[in-house]
């Protein structure tokens, strides 16, 4: 068995991978609250303090992935899939960089079951 | 009765110096309507060049903006309310194509309570006087209130024209220029507003950028000459924000999320009353403006001793919501603000289910007759825990999270059990839980046996991760100016030091 805490769609890699090229090294940030809450918040890397208490989930596209403690709390048992939607128009007001070039990222998630939830506790390395 | 979608300009531009301005790239979105899926007009795509010329015609405006009386600028607010009086309908039919929400809230909150705030803050400052102080005999110390300049306005999708008046109207009262960028999703009626006050404003005074927010949102926040940014959205932007502040040394006011919630104690039935009656519909209020607010009540508290017979009364009220097109006087319940939006929520459904909360009614697309492919949503109670994430989480939409408690203590607890802060509501008709209960809630604003009122003479704003610093309230002003102290001696002796 093997469970990913964090995964991301292929068609969300092509994008992550197009901002790198525009932009450099990136960093991803779990938001949350409000209009464009619950969604993942894509900046430059030297342009975010990551939170120093803030959780990493994990990496994608060698992109580190983090998210607020508390709110890892209620998100321990979803596995965080990161999606992202064509977005011509309705792109919020978030300062997120992929909506500059048209898309939205989207934090899709999944309930574990309760044998991946154990398998994910115990090889979980937090 | 059921209003008739207007024709709009097929193509909108930046608002900039008092003039119209095309977006230097030549670049332009499509508004799409969520009533009904179709495109309502073109808006400008902006980048940090446009972002420049309105900084720049806000800081010409600035310089003699600075120096008009506060007769000048509460007269000018008084006219700015009238125009959008004189306007009501027009913009609120606007904003309901631009959003998605009924007309019913449009005509009779969104609109009202703009044009309320303005002449609300042309009131208080010819009301108010900073300070004097006798330090001693001879020396005089005055507060003067200055304008901090140029100030910077991020707003979000869910109250277009409201949350624009909530922070136009307190920083032109205090003497400011602005910088506003509309969310993405519904700028149109924002400039529809520019369109029926721009003849009563000074020119440079209010500038209107549109676009998408993640370089220009950078270029705005870190510009030498912007003193202040307000934001509201998202926590994550909301911390972005306030680290470029720190490269300029400026203010920001933040107002995030919320998971509010609204606790209903066993008095609530001890009569089937009037009261009684309105307890039942301050519940059903998560699903006010389709659940897309950051005060919506999203989470139920229930005493345990009266779950069930108010449950089965809400339930019967909740079945007689009318939902469809927003323009139908007679509909309480409109579409969601985008598509986006749409299957954020039903993500959202899907994982309550999975987390085995029980659907009590609703959970599902509605389906529109007149308009199948606008984005709505059937009002959803969910019966669980508070360890939920759809008890934790802001889901934006019109559902709700319901959970009972035994006593007091408990309520509290699971109330204070967020991250958030920013609403709450409690109901009761015994005073002394009233007060116990509305003291013990950690958040900005508690109503007490009432909800979503918005009156402009009430502060409001979050505790916890729900923000910084308060919006409404003549108290916004000093969140919009500087406190200079002048100190004066009149005493013709030196200090005797040198």
């Amino acid at each position: 068995m093997n469970v990913e805490r964090l995964t991301v769609t292929p068609n969300a890699v092509e994008v992550i991978e197009r901002l790198k090229k525009e932009n450099g090294e990136l960093v991803f940030n779990q938001s949350g609250g409000c209009c464009d809450g619950t969604a993942p918040m894509c900046y430059e890397k030297s342009d975010f303090y990551v939170p120093s208490r803030n959780v990493k989930m994990g990496e994608i596209c060698g992109c580190e992935f983090f998210i607020d403690k508390d709110q890892y709390e209620y998100f321990r048992h979803s596995q965080i899939i990161i999606d992202v939607r064509e977005e011509a128009s309705a792109f919020g007001n978030s300062f997120s960089l992929e909506i500059d070039i048209g898309y939205q990222f989207i934090t899709r998630s999944r309930i574990f079951t309760d044998e991946e939830y154990t398998y994910i506790n115990e090889h979980s390395q937090e | 009765m059921t209003y008739v979608k207007p024709t709009y300009k097929p193509q909108y531009e930046n608002f900039i110096g008092g003039e119209w301005v095309a977006p230097i790239s030549g670049e332009y979105f499509d508004n799409i309507s969520p009533v009904d899926g179709e495109v309502l007009t073109r808006i400008p795509r902006s980048n940090e060049a446009d972002v420049e010329l309105a900084i720049q015609a806000a800081n010409k405006a600035f310089q003699s903006y600075k120096h008009t009386s506060v007769v000048e600028r509460s007269l000018m607010l008084n006219k700015v309310a009238d125009a959008i009086e004189a306007n009501l309908e027009a913009l609120a039919i606007a904003e309901t194509l631009d959003n998605g929400k009924t007309i019913r809230e449009t005509l009779y909150a969104d609109v009202p309570l703009v044009v309320d705030h303005f002449r609300y803050f042309a009131s208080v400052i010819r009301a108010e006087s900073g300070t004097v102080a006798d330090i001693d005999e001879n020396t005089i110390s005055q507060e003067i209130f200055e304008p901090y300049g140029v100030v910077a306005q991020i707003i979000p999708w869910n109250f277009p024209l409201l949350m624009a008046a909530w922070k136009l109207a307190p920083a032109l009262a205090a003497g400011n220029c602005i910088v506003m960028k509309p969310a993405s999703a519904t700028p149109m009626s924002i400039l529809l507003l520019m369109e029926t006050i721009q003849d009563v404003l000074p020119k440079g005074t209010i500038n209107i950028i549109n676009g998408a927010g993640g370089k220009i949102g950078k270029y705005i926040s870190t510009h030498p000459d912007v003193k202040k940014v307000g934001f509201t959205g998202e926590t994550t932007t909301g911390q972005l924000i306030m680290q470029y502040a720190t490269e300029n040394i400026i203010p920001t006011t933040l107002e995030l999320g919320g998971k509010s919630p609204n606790i209903f104690f066993e008095s609530i039935m001890a009569a089937d009353d009037e009261f009684f009656d309105k307890a039942i519909e301050g519940l059903i209020l998560f699903a006010f403006n389709s659940g897309e607010v950051c005060t919506c009540p999203s989470r139920a508290l229930i005493q345990e001793s009266i779950y069930e017979p108010f449950m089965k009364r809400v339930l019967e009220r909740m079945e007689a919501i009318k939902l469809g097109n927003p323009l139908d006087v007679a509909n309480m319940m409109g579409a969601q603000c985008s598509l986006n939006q749409k299957e954020k929520i039903l993500e959202y459904i899907n994982i309550g289910k999975e987390e085995g909360a029980e659907c009590l009614i609703g959970g599902e697309v509605y389906e529109s007759e007149t308009y199948p492919n606008g984005f709505y949503i059937k009002p959803t109670v969910f019966k669980g825990h508070n360890k939920m994430r759809i008890f934790q989480e802001e889901i934006f939409g019109p559902v709700l999270a319901v959970t009972t408690f035994k006593d007091e203590d408990e309520a509290l607890a699971i109330a204070n059990d967020s991250i958030y802060g920013l609403g709450s509501g409690v109901w009761s008709r015994d005073a002394h839980q009233l007060h116990k209960i509305s003291r013990g809630i950690e958040a900005g604003r508690v109503w007490v046996n009432c909800y979503h009122a918005y009156p402009s003479h009430a502060s409001f704003g979050g505790y916890k991760k729900s923000g910084l610093g308060r919006e409404t309230h003549m108290m916004m002003l000093n969140s919009y100016r500087h406190t200079k102290n002048i100190l004066t001696s009149y005493n013709k002796s030196a200090m005797g030091f040198f």
